[in-house]
């Protein structure tokens, strides 16, 4: 084993979870284990909820109607983010900066009831 | 970010930042603050007498579990001496609303309520599978929503219950205060807001305990309570003017949250100016309790977000969802004036033909003589008109059916 693989980003445990019928976009499970880069591997800083969205446009989802998700490269408007059970608009919104062990919640609320 | 106290009880960690005024708040008293605030909108507009026998409108989905929970809660915390039902439509849409009916049950069980389940089937001979299979993917909402309005009603009815409660929010009521804004059609913008529909000469009232309650809310109330509910999009709904209405909403309120109650608030401002229309509001602010609206005008809650995949909120795409809406009016009018050509053919007793209400803003009433309430002369539901919606379509459903009935 050579050092050469020094580049490998560190990576960071988090658990991810879709509701509200985002999970259809999502291999149809509530429930993600995941580990992430904790660097976000062009500017080099921690990886923030914004990053995190986009990582998941380009790694998570197996549906192709993205825009579901996404607008313009940002959460589509009517999805709650919950960063360990708190409102995402409590901890900086796209700037919150991801730690280890995190349970990051996405709900949509546009579907019927 | 330092994490912030609850600015009611200081004591535990703000997890919710609300919506209508930002103040941060812990679970336990979010939940609270939900609640007494539905009391109160279910006080102050006298919605429930003690005693009264009262069906929810049940779908298993995130507003209707929430309204069962919270009826429960407050029917037992303040005594409001509700004898609660659940009431399930079965449209007949398979993979849809078969999961969603294993969700009622549940919340049946959950919430010790007994359960009336009454399919399209039974009511109206078709099924909404049969309905798409008849007329296609386009303009079956419309079918879908005027046959759940009557279900709910005879639904009700069958269990000799007066009172259908729905799971309305705010973000529904501002989306539909827009839809009629956009289309220029007061009247129903006007009736649209009201808490209430129906009245004591109808057989079933409607009331929508939460009017006022924010979807973001609902969904985090829920949630907090860990609420059993279904979420999945009715596989035949992207329609497509609700869609584009509500991703207005929703980005609005991603700038300015309490926008959607501001809406709701001026949809009220704007029906007390709509001559012999008076929307109803908060008894609290002084109002009479509200006046009664036609069933029939009552906002159907369906739609997609996958219809209004509007981005930046153009209103361009707007427009022309408008437009193709428009188109949908037309076909509504097609089908009235299809019976009307029937009937000259004289195979029944000559009416004149009645148009169904649609978009166009020709046909509005807004000067024009008020509609007299009275009965449909075929089935005897409450209708403006002396043919209700529900049998127009049926006629024109029955007329294009492809085999010959049994």
């Amino acid at each position: 084993m050579g050092s050469t693989t020094k580049e490998t980003p560190e990576m960071i445990p988090i658990t991810v979870e879709f509701s509200g019928g985002l999970e259809m976009l999502f291999s149809n499970k509530a429930k993600h284990s995941i580990s992430i880069p904790s660097k976000n591997p062009t500017s080099k800083s921690p990886i923030n909820i914004g990053h995190f969205i986009r990582y998941l446009v380009d790694n998570l989802i197996t549906d192709d109607r993205t825009d579901l998700f996404v607008l313009e490269d940002h959460l589509r408007p009517g999805i709650l983010v919950l960063i360990n059970d708190a409102d995402w608009e409590l901890e900086g919104e796209e700037e919150y900066e991801i730690q280890s062990g995190d349970t990051i919640l996405f709900v949509s609320t546009l579907h019927g009831g | 970010m330092a994490p912030s106290l609850c600015a009611i009880c200081k004591t535990e960690r703000a997890l919710i930042k609300r919506p209508k005024n930002y103040t941060k708040l812990c679970k336990t008293c979010f939940i609270q603050v939900f609640e007494d605030e539905v009391n109160h909108t279910i006080k102050s507009s006298n919605l429930f007498h003690p005693g009264e026998k009262v069906a929810i409108g049940a779908s298993g989905g995130k507003d209707s579990t929430v309204l069962a929970s919270v009826l429960k809660t407050l029917n037992e915390r303040h005594g409001y001496g509700l004898d609660l039902v659940l009431l399930s439509i079965d449209e007949g849409i398979k993979g849809y609303r078969d999961d969603s009916l294993e969700t009622v049950k549940r919340n049946a069980a959950q919430y010790e309520m007994p359960l009336k389940v009454v399919g399209y089937d039974e009511l109206y001979g078709w099924t909404m599978d049969q309905v798409v299979e008849t007329i296609g993917k386009k303009g079956n909402c419309t079918y879908c929503g005027v046959f759940r309005r009557q279900a709910l009603d005879r639904g009700a009815k069958m269990l000799g219950i007066k009172h259908v409660v729905t799971g309305h929010n705010a973000d529904d009521v501002a989306e539909t205060v827009l839809m009629n804004l956009l289309r220029g059609d007061m009247a129903r913008l006007s009736r649209s807001t009201s808490i209430v529909t129906g009245d004591d000469k109808s057989e079933v009232k409607r009331s929508k305990p939460l009017k006022y309650s924010y979807e973001k809310e609902i969904v985090l109330y829920a949630h907090h309570k860990k609420l059993d509910y279904f979420s999945t999009e009715c596989i035949y709904s992207p329609e497509a003017f609700r869609g584009s209405a509500r991703s207005l909403i929703k980005q609005l309120e991603r700038v300015r949250p309490s926008a959607i109650l501001d809406i709701v608030r001026s949809g009220e401002d704007m029906a007390r100016l709509v001559p012999g229309e008076s929307g109803s509001s908060c008894a609290c602010k002084g109002q009479k309790t509200s006046a009664p609206a036609t069933v029939e005008d009552d906002i159907s809650g369906c739609g997609s977000s996958q219809g209004g995949v509007v981005p930046g909120g153009e209103m361009a795409a707007m427009d022309k969802q408008l437009r193709e809406n428009e188109e949908h009016a037309g076909l509504e009018i097609d089908i009235s004036k299809k019976i009307s050509e029937s009937k000259q053919g004289g195979k029944e007793t000559t009416e004149k033909a009645i148009p169904i209400r649609g978009g166009n803003p020709a046909s509005k009433s807004g000067s024009g003589p008020r509609q007299v309430l009275g009965n449909c002369k075929r089935c005897g539901y409450m209708s403006s008109q002396e043919i209700c919606q529900a049998c127009t379509l049926l006629e024109g459903l029955n007329k294009n059916r492809p085999q010959i009935q049994l």
